[in-house]
């Protein structure tokens, strides 16, 4: 039945595929301009996570000790190589797969075999989808011109929801309990995305403190709640009990295999997303308010319900990341289980150009390299703390075309590029 | 959006805030009854210690009958209720002075209440208020340099935390305390400088430009951290700067032993506090750094430099948040651990707001959310049946009420967070 379901919506989604490039693109239907400015809009993307991925190695390179040990310069340089090489093969197996285990386990027909190939592809996407969820949170706070740096606060209220309902609902099918836990997740998420945003619009209190300072709250919390009501009653660490089996999202395939039902609702969600922002009049009153206030003020539009909205709903979805992490992953609730999603969604927003379908790629990105980075962790002894690094050398590229252009020699565009519309600490 | 200061002056003693607020401190009474009042049995006495730990006692213990003060405290703020609520205008313009009163009298209801029958070390309380308040105090002040010229700086957590861990590595290797806090401030620059090349240069969103700091110094240093901090040890222990008495200050009693006794960086903080808020309110250099945060074309057209003012204040705020970082290795931990600023950069920043844009401001906001850290870990010792996770929230939620304009509507610098233009000829 779920598989049915999930072609459904893939074939959904690939069907609007075609108008998300569109927009992505700028929107401009003639022919022949499409594919020069297709090119070019990626091509700032492509060669931020190139510049990122170079920087990395560089690091890679001066923190190895046989670099300085090698005694020659040539020794130096083939010890980088090595190093460099080794850390970036185990992100790419650990990610993709490797494809000589992949060929020996389908000819061996073992289907435990099979199932271990092919398990770093499916836990790529397994860690992209919070990243999709958080993804399109911001994203949609950048739209209305709005910065929500709490969507790590929002995952873990939502989290905290999510598992409430999912422990403590006890009897229901999993027709039911599942969507519920889902909408109390982004009910959770968007109650503390609904605090600043009404805070903005009633008093013009700045949301990037406001939701600093949830993110905090938030933490205490969930520490709170872990270690006192929430807790699991027979552990002594801060941990929630098991949801029910009727709360988790399917798996689709046996172990060691967790790749589940999330990666589709997040597919499905973003097409949502697209579609409220792009095609109905709530996401145009949203768009208009993050690109001229003023403009949306004199057309008549409501500042404060946009601005309530954007936040509530950019909440909701940062909520999702959170119920999706316990409903399908984890299956309890954990201390510090979302570390650094909600922050590094603000770089996947602005990599993804703050367009559902951009988002998307973008969080298969960031989770293809945080799978990968596991294994490099294993194999080439790289800490997967350089993950944030590239992640943050890749924003810093992406938000300053300019640096990228100064280092490729590109020429300056015609038109102004689309920067970040947030305004300062005034409002 | 935001009210011209004429609007202020009317929104913060309209008749409606003026019964609000007076709503308000009848409501701190009641809880003060309510909550502390009725759970003290009679003839309890609570004691407070008036020396910190490890001194010899120079004051005698300060013994108070629990529920009389508690009845005093209640019923004094009612009176401030009522004061506020039958005379018109109430306090007038001075009723933020009164809520402070109130929320004061809340607070030291809440120690006699939790003390009650037991002692309490006071002066440790305040000690570890201060010492708490030294790295909160000193990012504001990072974030008072910045956003003074006009670059919001959201980045102080991830300069205090590369700072942190420079420092150690530097003091490790060099066997110099001093050398490492210079590592640490070096290190806070050049973060900083970073943040002025993309914000001023390429202007980029400094909210971004921040976020990117953070991600990568929390990046690097759990990095460096792991791949050579936790197998090096010898790279990893540079000691901490021993506490100085000063000599005749210290023997001051009970102020003494609390302010006087300490380790460097408080020291240092004290002379940062006072050489920041004179230069900038009373000096040609703070007006041209304030003239750029207010109006830049108007300083421009003046023959201010905007662009060269602004890298000045952010390079002089990285190295005060590198500074702060090495407090935390240099000052008191003595050891780098992963992520181990734990979000204070980000209190700084809203000590920084709650004490409005404000070196001393900063200071006093520092002070209390350190007073909310520290009372958190003593009154788990005392047994009280609040959850110190609430007490941990409460700097948080503080902030977040004071930037909602409860309290009146902070004067933020008017040009904060607008990359400056220069108009082409």
């Amino acid at each position: 039945m779920d598989n049915k379901d999930n072609s459904k919506q893939t074939s959904k989604v690939n069907s609007a595929g075609k108008i998300f490039l569109q927009e992505l693109f700028g929107g401009q239907k003639g022919r022949k301009g499409e594919s020069r400015r297709a090119s070019r809009a990626l091509l700032i993307p492509a060669l931020a996570i190139l510049s990122g991925l170079i920087a990395g190695g560089i690091i890679i390179i001066l923190t190895t000790e046989e670099v300085y040990t090698a005694g020659s310069i040539l020794g130096s340089l083939a010890a980088a190589g090595r190093a460099v090489g080794e850390a970036y093969l185990a992100l790419f197996t650990g990610s993709i797969g490797d494809p000589v285990r992949i060929v020996t386990a389908l000819q061996s027909g073992d289907g435990l075999a099979i199932r271990r190939a092919f398990n770093p592809f499916f836990e790529s996407l397994v860690a992209a989808t919070p990243y999709i969820f958080a993804g399109l949170a911001v994203a949609l706070g950048f739209r209305t011109g709005l910065f929500n740096i709490g969507a790590e606060g929002q995952i873990f209220v939502g989290a905290i929801f999510a598992a409430f309902v999912g422990y403590s609902v006890k009897g229901l099918p999993a027709i039911i309990h599942i969507p519920l836990a889902l909408l109390a997740g982004a009910l959770g998420g968007a109650i503390w995305g609904f605090i600043p945003g009404w805070l903005k619009a009633k008093t013009g209190g700045h949301e990037v403190i406001n939701t600093i300072m949830l993110n905090y709250i938030a933490f205490r919390l969930s520490d709170w709640l872990l270690t006192g009501p929430m807790k699991r009653p027979d552990s002594f660490n801060p941990i929630s009990p098991t949801i029910e089996k009727s709360a988790m999202l399917p798996r689709f395939f046996e172990n060691p295999i967790r790749f589940h039902l999330g990666f589709f609702i997040a597919l499905f969600v973003a097409w949502l997303v697209y579609w409220f922002l792009f095609k109905t009049k709530w996401g145009f009153d949203l768009r208009t308010v993050g690109a001229n206030p003023h403009a949306a003020r004199y057309a008549g539009m409501n500042i404060v319900t946009s601005t309530v909205l954007a936040m509530s709903l950019s909440g909701a979805l940062a909520g999702l990341a959170g119920t999706n992490e316990v409903l399908g992953l984890n299956h309890n609730l954990a201390m510090a289980f979302s570390s650094g999603y909600g922050f590094d969604s603000i770089a996947l927003a602005l990599l993804g150009k703050s367009h559902p379908l951009g988002v998307v790629l973008a969080a298969l990105l960031f989770g293809t390299l945080r799978n990968g980075a596991t294994r490099m962790q294993l194999t080439a002894g790289i800490p997967i703390d350089i993950i944030a690094v590239l992640q943050a050398m890749i924003l810093a590229f992406i938000a300053a075309p300019a640096i990228i252009r100064t280092i490729y020699r590109l020429r300056q565009p015609e038109e102004e590029e689309e920067g970040v519309t947030v305004r300062g600490w005034g409002g | 959006m935001a009210p011209n200061s004429a609007t202020l002056d009317i929104q913060l003693t309209s008749p409606r805030r003026q019964r609000v607020m007076g709503v308000v401190f009848l409501l701190f009474a009641a809880a003060i009854w309510l909550l502390f009042s009725r759970n003290v049995p009679s003839g309890q006495t609570t004691t407070f210690v008036m020396t910190p730990g490890g001194f010899q006692s120079s004051f005698p213990d300060w013994k108070l009958p629990s529920l009389a003060t508690l009845n005093i405290l209640a019923f004094a703020s009612a009176f401030l209720g009522a004061f506020q609520l039958v005379r018109a205008r109430g306090f007038g313009r001075r009723t933020n002075q009164a809520l402070a009163l109130v929320v004061g009298f809340f607070i030291f209801g809440f120690l006699v209440w939790a003390a009650a029958g037991k002692s309490m070390n006071l002066a440790g309380l305040l000690n570890g208020t201060l010492s708490k308040a030294v790295p909160l105090t000193l990012g504001a002040l990072s974030g008072v340099l910045c956003e003074r010229a006009g670059v919001v700086n959201i980045a102080i957590e991830g300069m205090m935390l590369s700072g942190a861990m420079m420092g150690t590595i530097v003091g490790s290797l060099t066997h110099n305390l001093w050398l490492g806090l210079l590592g640490a401030v070096l290190t806070g620059m050049l973060l900083s400088w970073v943040h002025a090349v993309l914000s001023i240069k390429y202007k980029i969103n400094q909210i971004v430009s921040g976020t990117v700091i953070n991600i990568f110094s929390t990046g690097i240093t759990s990095y460096i951290s792991a791949k050579f901090l936790q197998e090096y040890q010898e790279l990893n222990n540079p000691g901490i700067f021993p506490p100085w008495e000063i000599p005749l200050l210290s023997k001051i009693p009970f102020i003494g032993h609390i302010v006087f006794a300490n380790n460097m960086f408080v020291y240092a903080m004290f002379i940062f506090l006072i050489v920041i808020h004179v230069a900038l309110f009373y000096t040609r250099w703070g007006l041209r750094l304030r003239s750029v945060g207010e109006h830049p074309k108007a300083a421009d057209t003046l023959g201010i430099n905007v662009f060269k003012t602004r890298y000045m204040a952010v390079l002089l705020g990285g190295m005060m948040a590198g500074f702060a970082g090495g407090y935390f290795t240099l000052g008191s931990v003595g050891r780098f651990d992963e992520v181990m600023t734990a979000g204070r950069g980000f209190i700084s920043l809203a000590a920084m707001i709650f004490g409005n844009w404000m070196p001393f401001g900063a200071f006093g906001a520092g002070l209390l959310f350190g007073f909310a850290d520290s009372l958190a870990s003593k009154s788990a010792i005392l047994g009280v049946q609040i959850p110190s996770q609430f007490m941990l929230m409460a700097p948080y939620v503080a902030t977040m009420i004071v930037l909602a304009g409860v309290v009146g509507r902070g004067q933020m610098p008017a040009a904060d967070g607008t990359p400056y233009e220069k108009e082409s000829v």
